[in-house]
C-alpha cells in the first residue's frame, strides 16, 4: 500500500490572457465574472530586474510571474525556497527559432537564445533574480506534466520538510510547431506547498489508473485554454477545486499505471 | 545541512558512450587511457570540432513495436537498456514489486530535437513531413515516455532537464520517492544524443573547442560534445546488501548568471556540502572525485578551486576527455564511472590534459591510477547555475 502525503497550500499565482492573477482566474472559475478582454496579454514579471525581463523569453516571464504571485500570497522567501519548474514543453517560441535558424543558417544561431532554450530557464532566471541558493528543477511528463511535476514538489516538501514553490507553465507554440503541439495560448500556475497543515490541506495518494482521468467539461469551458494542452486543463481542474473553497477530490494523470489522487480539505 | 539519508543498492547498472557499449569497454578505455572522440562527422553543415559519437546509432532502428517512438535518442536509450542484463533486472524489479511500484526518472537536456531539427530540414508547404508528426517524439518527455513503454514500468515517471546536471538529479528524486514509501525501486538515468542545436549552440557561446577537449589544462579553450545512454536500476539496501550504494546527494542554485559558473564555486560547494551531509562523511573519506570538468575555461578553474576542501590522498579526474560532454547524460554516464572506480579499484586517468592549472595539481590524476576506493563522489553543473554532487560507497564503507 503506497505512503500518503500531507501538504498545505499557502500560496497560488495564475496568469492567462483575461485572467491575470489568482484572484481574477478565481472569479472566471466561480463564475462570477468572464475574461477580462482588457487584461494584460504578457507576464509583467516584475521581480525579474529590467534587463532580465527584457532579454527573457515568454515562458520565463510566465513562470516569474506566477511564482511571483504566489510567493507574495504565500509570504515567503523565494531566497530559501526550493523550486520546482514544469513545462510539457519549454520555451516553443525558442524551439522554433533554433530548428529554424538550423536548417536555414547554423552558423547564425544567437548564443542568447541557446542559453534560453534549456527547459530550466524559468528556475535558472528565477533563482538568479531572487537569489536563491536552494534545490531548483526543471520537469516534464508530456500530458502529465502538472501530476507528475506536482508529485516531484510535493515529495520534495514532505521528504525535507521545506516549503517548496511549484510552477507549470506553457507558452503558445509557434511555426510548425503549432500543428504538433497544438498550444495556442500561454498559460501558467504555481502554488507554494508545505508539508504541514497551513492554508488549504490537501492529501496526496497515488492510485492505480488504467487510463487517464477525464477532465471535466466545466473546466474545458476555458478553451483556448485547456483544450489544446491537457496539462492546462489539468491545472484549471485543480485550480477549479481551490477556488470554490470546499472539499473536493482532484485526479490527475501521473503514469502509465497511475492517477495522482487529491483529497482537497479545506 | 540535511539530515543522513539511508543508502540504496545499486542493483544493475550500463553505460553506453564513444567508449563503446556497456561497461566493459567503459573500464579497458579508462584502465588503458585510450578516448573515444573523434573529429566532427556529424553535424548537418561543417563545424571544426571534435564529438564523442556513439557508433551505430544509424544502423539500430527501434523494434516494430516502439516505431512510434523511433529517432535518434531514443535509439541510444534502447541500445543503453540493452547492455549488462538491465532489461532483465528491470523486469525482475517489476515482477517482485508490481509494476507500480517501480519508478523512472530520467534526465535529458535536449530529449529528442534532433529528429525535430530533422522535420525543420524537410518541411513540406511549411508542415512537418508525414513521418515526423509524432508529438510524442517533439517533448522533453519523448525519452522517458518511451523507456516506459519498453520496460513496463508503470510508476510514478518524470523527466529532468536542468541542462548538464539532469541525470545527477535524477538519483536524488528516486531516494526521497523510496524515502516516503511512494515506490520500492526507481530505474534512474540520462540520455542525450548528438544534434545541431547543442553543437552550434554552444558553439555560438564559443564554449566549443577545435580540438579534443582538455580538462582541467592551461590551454584548455572549451568543450567537446558527446552522446550517452547511462541507466541504475536503485532499490533499498535490504534487497542487495553486497551491492554498491547511493550514499548521498547534494543539489543547489548558485544564483547568479544563466551561463556562467559562480566565481567561488558557491552552488558547487554547497551541492558537495548537502551531499556529504546526507551521506554522513566528511572530505576525508572520498577515495575519488570524477569532476563536472568540462573543459571550458571558468568552470575548470572555479572548480579547482574547491578541490582545496579534500586531503591530500582524494584522487580526481574529469572523465569527458574520453567520452566528450555528454550534457543531461553526464550526471549518470559520470556516476556509473565513479560506480566503475570503486568497483575495479581504478582511477581514471584525467585525459586531455599535459599541464594542468596549478590549483587542481596535487588532486588531478593524469594516468590511470590502480588503487582501493571505497567512496567516490560525482559532480554535475548545469546552465542556470544548477548543481548536483552524487556520493557512492561500496558496501559496508559508508560511516
Amino acid at each position: 500500500m503506497s505512503a500518503t502525503l500531507e501538504i498545505g497550500i499557502t500560496g497560488i499565482g495564475a496568469f492567462m490572457h483575461g485572467a491575470p492573477d489568482w484572484v481574477s482566474l478565481r472569479g472566471v472559475l466561480l463564475g462570477t465574472h468572464g475574461l477580462d478582454a482588457n487584461a494584460p496579454a504578457k507576464p509583467a514579471a516584475a521581480r525579474l530586474p529590467a534587463a532580465e525581463r527584457r532579454r527573457a523569453p515568454d515562458g520565463v516571464r510566465l513562470a516569474a510571474e506566477v511564482a511571483e504571485q504566489a510567493c507574495t500570497m504565500a509570504a515567503c522567501d523565494p531566497a530559501t525556497l526550493p523550486c520546482v519548474f514544469a513545462s510539457t514543453h519549454g520555451e516553443v517560441g525558442i524551439t522554433d527559432y533554433v530548428c529554424e535558424t538550423l536548417a536555414r543558417a547554423p552558423q547564425e544561431m544567437s548564443p542568447t537564445k541557446f542559453h534560453n532554450s534549456v527547459l530550466n530557464a524559468p528556475a535558472g532566471y528565477w533563482t538568479i533574480a531572487t537569489g536563491c541558493t536552494a534545490a531548483s528543477n526543471a520537469v516534464s511528463a508530456y500530458r502529465r506534466t502538472v501530476g507528475a511535476g506536482l508529485l516531484e514538489a510535493a515529495v520534495f516538501a514532505c521528504s525535507e520538510d521545506t516549503p517548496v514553490l511549484f510552477a507549470h507553465g506553457d507558452v503558445a507554440a509557434a511555426g510548425p510547431l503549432v500543428d504538433i503541439m497544438r498550444i495556442r495560448a500561454l498559460f501558467g500556475m504555481a502554488l507554494v506547498l508545505t508539508p504541514r497543515r497551513s492554508g488549504t490541506c490537501m492529501r496526496l495518494a497515488l492510485q492505480a489508473a488504467a487510463a487517464d482521468p477525464p477532465i471535466p467539461e466545466s473546466v474545458l469551458a476555458l478553451q483556448a485554454v485547456a483544450s489544446d494542452n491537457p496539462a492546462n486543463a489539468q491545472a484549471l481542474v485543480l485550480l477549479a477545486a481551490l477556488a470554490h473553497a470546499r472539499p473536493a477530490r482532484v485526479r490527475l494523470p501521473l503514469s502509465n499505471g497511475l492517477s495522482l489522487d487529491m483529497e482537497i480539505n479545506v | 545541512m540535511p539530515a543522513r539519508i539511508q543508502p540504496l543498492a545499486i542493483t544493475a547498472m550500463s553505460a553506453t558512450s564513444a567508449l563503446g557499449r556497456g561497461l566493459g569497454p567503459h573500464v579497458d578505455a579508462l584502465r588503458s587511457g585510450g578516448g573515444g572522440l573523434r573529429a566532427n562527422d556529424f553535424s548537418c553543415a561543417p563545424l571544426d570540432c571534435f564529438i564523442g559519437r556513439v557508433g551505430g546509432i544509424e544502423h539500430a532502428p527501434l523494434p516494430a513495436q516502439h516505431a512510434g517512438w523511433e529517432c535518434r535518442n531514443n535509439r541510444l536509450a534502447w541500445l543503453g537498456l540493452q547492455q549488462e542484463g538491465l532489461m532483465e533486472a528491470i523486469a525482475g524489479a517489476v515482477a517482485r514489486y508490481g509494476s507500480t511500484r517501480v519508478a523512472l526518472l530520467l534526465g535529458t537536456s535536449t530529449a529528442s530535437i534532433g529528429d525535430t531539427e530533422l522535420a525543420y530540414r524537410g518541411l513540406d508547404h511549411a508542415h512537418f513531413p508525414a513521418g515526423l508528426r509524432r508529438p510524442q517524439i517533439h517533448t522533453p518527455h519523448s525519452l522517458a515516455g518511451f523507456v516506459a513503454a519498453a520496460t513496463g514500468i508503470t510508476g510514478p515517471a518524470l523527466t529532468i532537464s536542468t541542462a548538464c546536471s539532469s541525470s545527477a538529479k535524477v538519483f536524488a528524486s528516486a531516494e526521497r520517492l523510496l524515502r516516503l514509501g511512494l515506490a520500492d525501486a526507481a530505474l534512474v538515468g540520462g540520455v542525450d544524443t548528438l544534434c545541431d542545436s547543442v553543437l552550434f549552440g554552444f558553439n555560438s557561446l564559443d564554449l566549443v573547442s577545435r580540438l579534443p577537449c582538455r580538462p582541467f589544462d592551461v590551454q584548455r579553450d572549451g568543450i567537446s560534445i558527446g552522446e550517452a545512454a547511462a541507466f541504475a536500476l536503485l532499490e533499498r539496501v535490504d534487497a542487495a546488501p553486497a551491492a554498491l550504494r547511493l550514499i548521498g546527494y547534494g543539489e543547489a542554485s548558485d544564483a547568479h548568471h544563466m551561463s556562467t559558473p559562480h566565481p567561488d564555486g558557491r552552488g558547487a560547494l554547497a551541492a558537495l556540502d548537502d551531499a556529504l551531509a546526507r551521506a554522513g562523511i566528511d572530505t576525508d573519506a572520498v577515495g575519488y572525485i570524477n569532476l563536472h570538468g568540462t573543459a571550458t575555461v571558468k568552470n575548470d578553474e572555479i572548480e579547482a578551486k574547491t578541490l582545496s576542501r579534500f586531503p591530500a590522498h582524494t584522487r580526481a579526474s574529469s572523465t569527458k576527455g574520453f567520452t566528450g560532454h555528454t550534457l543531461g547524460a553526464a550526471g549518470a554516464l559520470e556516476a556509473v564511472i565513479a560506480l566503475l572506480a570503486i568497483e575495479h579499484g581504478l582511477v581514471p586517468p584525467n585525459l586531455g590534459c599535459s599541464e594542468p592549472i596549478a590549483d587542481a595539481v596535487p588532486w588531478l590524476a593524469l594516468r590511470p591510477e590502480a588503487r582501493r576506493v571505497d567512496v567516490a563522489i560525482s559532480n554535475s553543473f548545469g546552465f542556470g547555475g544548477n548543481n548536483a554532487c552524487l556520493a557512492f560507497a561500496r558496501a559496508g564503507v559508508s560511516a
